[in-house]
């Protein structure tokens, strides 16, 4: 069979160009020059591969403190962003499966906008908002943004979790004398956890990437990790602890997909076994 | 007829007691908010950065010279990024969807990669790279060349036409003073970079589902492969390349970060023009009306598709009742026969 060379090529040019950057990020965690950005000196010459940005960032340097307060901020709000968003949405998720009424058909197209929303208009709609209430912007304003463009994506994936429900099971336990919280926590909730977990991570990684809705509703001197790197555009001193700070979070996510991917393996190994 | 059910879980009481959180919260941070600016739009504004009272000032005010061109550039770049990761995604979908289940999961897997570093963080990454001093710029150089070259080829009204389109300027090029950083050129590329993964991914998942012995049929009763690629392939993955054209689309219509970092002052669109509006210049009535002119061209395409898979659904409908109609004539025929 003859394959095309043709889309080969194409999907190897797509991968560089996906990854080039990605590259960069990691090489200049340890460029010398942090101001020129440059491995070379004034005459060309090579100056090697320095460590000092990860020292300052594991030494807690003041130089570096805001960058991590805005770091520390964003797990915050993206930690608490994500447990709101999951108990909302699995909530939802469960009415829009249980009941097909009007009301549903409303709470349906309230679920639905909030996805092909461009983030900008979201940022400016809560922005309003909180000028027409007359509410300080801050650390809770964020956290509420962020949990209304977070909502629709955890019904999303616990929706399509529940495709797959079969309901006799509920209907099971309680010809077996549960009451219904026992039923929704030892029956339905367990079955549904993947569901909930995936939404769970897709609105983690959401809220921790987020930097238009952010940027409208933050007020002034409150920063996340991605508004504070695009406020340093003009003055980019700290820009390698940034990288260097990238690289690191890039390898924990990747060490956390691969254990969740060898525990997956693993129990589906346990279920095959059985 | 209502269903007798002895589920506690389905009373009207739960119905109710498991929408109302979700209800309540997307009514006050959705809805309200999108009223709210909406009305906005029928003010007027004040010198102190105050929303005046009601009018139609603002949308008057719209025709401003400014503004029609900052729309226009952005729908038309959000075309042009749409069209270069439609193109860059086809033939990457085929290229995974042919390979064998293996490499398929992880080359697929491997695509959406990069959304595990900060997005802010990327585009920097590209805002190095797209230094003065660097590569990317004497490719740029060369590009600019080349155009220019080409342009000059071509008769009048041409010309006019691709000035009209943004795709050439109007004087001659001078490439020792223009730049790829703050340009039309390095928007469209790292949205191209940004939004790509986007494309890639509904198109593989429409080109997976693809049965590609048809395109060997097709080959064996003497279709060339590119006739078989355009005929066969590119109608079975037609759904996908839809839902990749909105992935790209909206998005490309709400930038805001890449023309910020990367377009100066050179590349402002319609996204940039709301946040100068609403921060910098505090003038609320504008920032909303241009965030409606937004909202209305992300509605204009989701129309569209939503209109177009309408259509697609009769049609298989009709198709489907038609050899039905044949069928059940034939059958009747074949019982005459006998």
């Amino acid at each position: 069979m003859k394959r095309s060379m043709f889309s080969v090529a194409v999907l190897g040019f797509v991968l560089a160009f996906l990854y080039i950057p990605i590259v960069l990020v990691v090489v200049y965690g340890f460029v010398p020059n942090g101001i020129s950005m440059s491995f070379f000196d004034a005459q060309g010459g090579f100056m090697g591969f320095t460590g000092k940005w990860y020292q300052q960032i594991f030494s807690g340097h003041y130089a570096v403190q805001a960058l991590l307060q805005s770091f520390w901020l964003s797990l915050t709000i993206a930690g608490l962003s994500t447990v709101i968003s999951c108990a909302l949405g699995t909530t939802a998720a469960l009415a829009l499966h249980r009941w097909r009424d009007r009301l549903q058909s409303l709470h349906h197209a309230l679920v639905y906008p909030p996805l092909i929303m461009p983030d900008i208009l979201t940022g400016i709609s809560l922005l309003m908002l909180f000028v027409a209430a007359k509410v300080d912007c801050g650390f809770w304003t964020i956290l509420i943004a962020h949990v209304t463009f977070c909502v629709s994506y955890v019904v999303m994936t616990v929706l399509a979790r529940l495709q797959d429900f079969d309901d006799r099971i509920t209907e099971a336990a309680f010809d077996l004398g549960a009451g219904p919280w026992y039923a929704f926590f030892h029956v339905e909730l367990p079955i549904l956890l993947p569901g909930i977990i995936a939404g769970g991570l897709l609105a983690f990684t959401l809220s921790i990437d987020d930097v238009v809705i952010t940027s409208f509703v933050n007020g002034a001197g409150t920063n996340t990790f991605p508004t504070y790197v695009s406020s340093m555009t003009k003055h980019s001193k700290n820009l390698p602890s940034v990288f260097a700070l990238s690289t690191l979070m890039l390898i924990f996510t990747c060490v956390l997909a691969g254990i969740s991917k060898l525990l997956t393996a693993k129990s589906l190994n346990k279920t095959k076994g059985k | 007829m209502r269903e007798v059910n002895t589920n506690p879980l389905r009373t009207r009481k739960a119905e109710w007691c498991l929408t109302t959180p979700s209800f309540l919260w997307l009514a006050v941070f959705f809805v309200i908010p999108a009223v709210i600016v909406l009305a906005f739009t029928f003010h007027g504004h004040d010198a102190s950065g105050g929303v005046g009272a009601w009018s139609m000032s603002t949308w008057r005010e719209l025709v401003d010279p400014d503004y029609p061109a900052i729309v226009w550039n952005t729908i038309r770049i959000s075309f042009e990024v749409t069209l270069w990761s439609i193109v860059l995604a086809i033939p990457s979908a085929y290229a995974i969807a042919r390979m064998n289940p293996r490499w398929r999961a992880i080359v697929a897997g491997s695509i959406m990669l990069p959304f595990w570093t900060s997005f802010v963080v990327r585009v920097f990454a590209w805002k190095t790279m797209l230094h003065p001093d660097g590569w990317l710029q004497a490719c740029y150089i060369v590009f600019l060349r080349v155009r220019g070259w080409l342009f000059d080829w071509l008769p009048g009204f041409c010309q006019q036409f691709l000035v009209w389109l943004g795709l050439a300027s109007s004087g001659p090029v001078d490439p020792a003073t223009s730049t790829i950083l703050d340009s039309e050129t390095a928007v469209v590329l790292v949205s191209v970079y940004s939004f790509l993964p986007f494309a890639i991914m509904p198109i593989y998942t429409a080109a997976e589902k693809f049965d590609f012995s048809l395109l060997e049929a097709a080959r064996d009763l003497g279709a060339k492969n590119f006739y078989a690629f355009r005929k066969i392939f590119m109608p079975g993955i037609r759904q996908g390349i839809v839902s990749a054209v909105l992935m790209v689309f909206i998005p490309a219509i709400g930038s805001y970060v890449i023309p910020q970092m990367l377009g100066g002052t050179n590349c402002v669109l319609i996204g940039n023009k709301i946040f100068m509006r609403a921060i910098q210049n505090r003038n609320i009535p504008h920032a909303s009306a241009l965030a409606t002119l937004m909202a209305v061209s992300v509605l204009i395409p989701i129309g569209l598709a939503m209109w177009w898979k309408r259509r697609q659904d009769l049609r298989g409908k009709r198709r489907l009742e038609a050899q039905t109609a044949r069928l059940l004539m034939t059958t009747a025929e074949g019982g005459n026969a006998s």
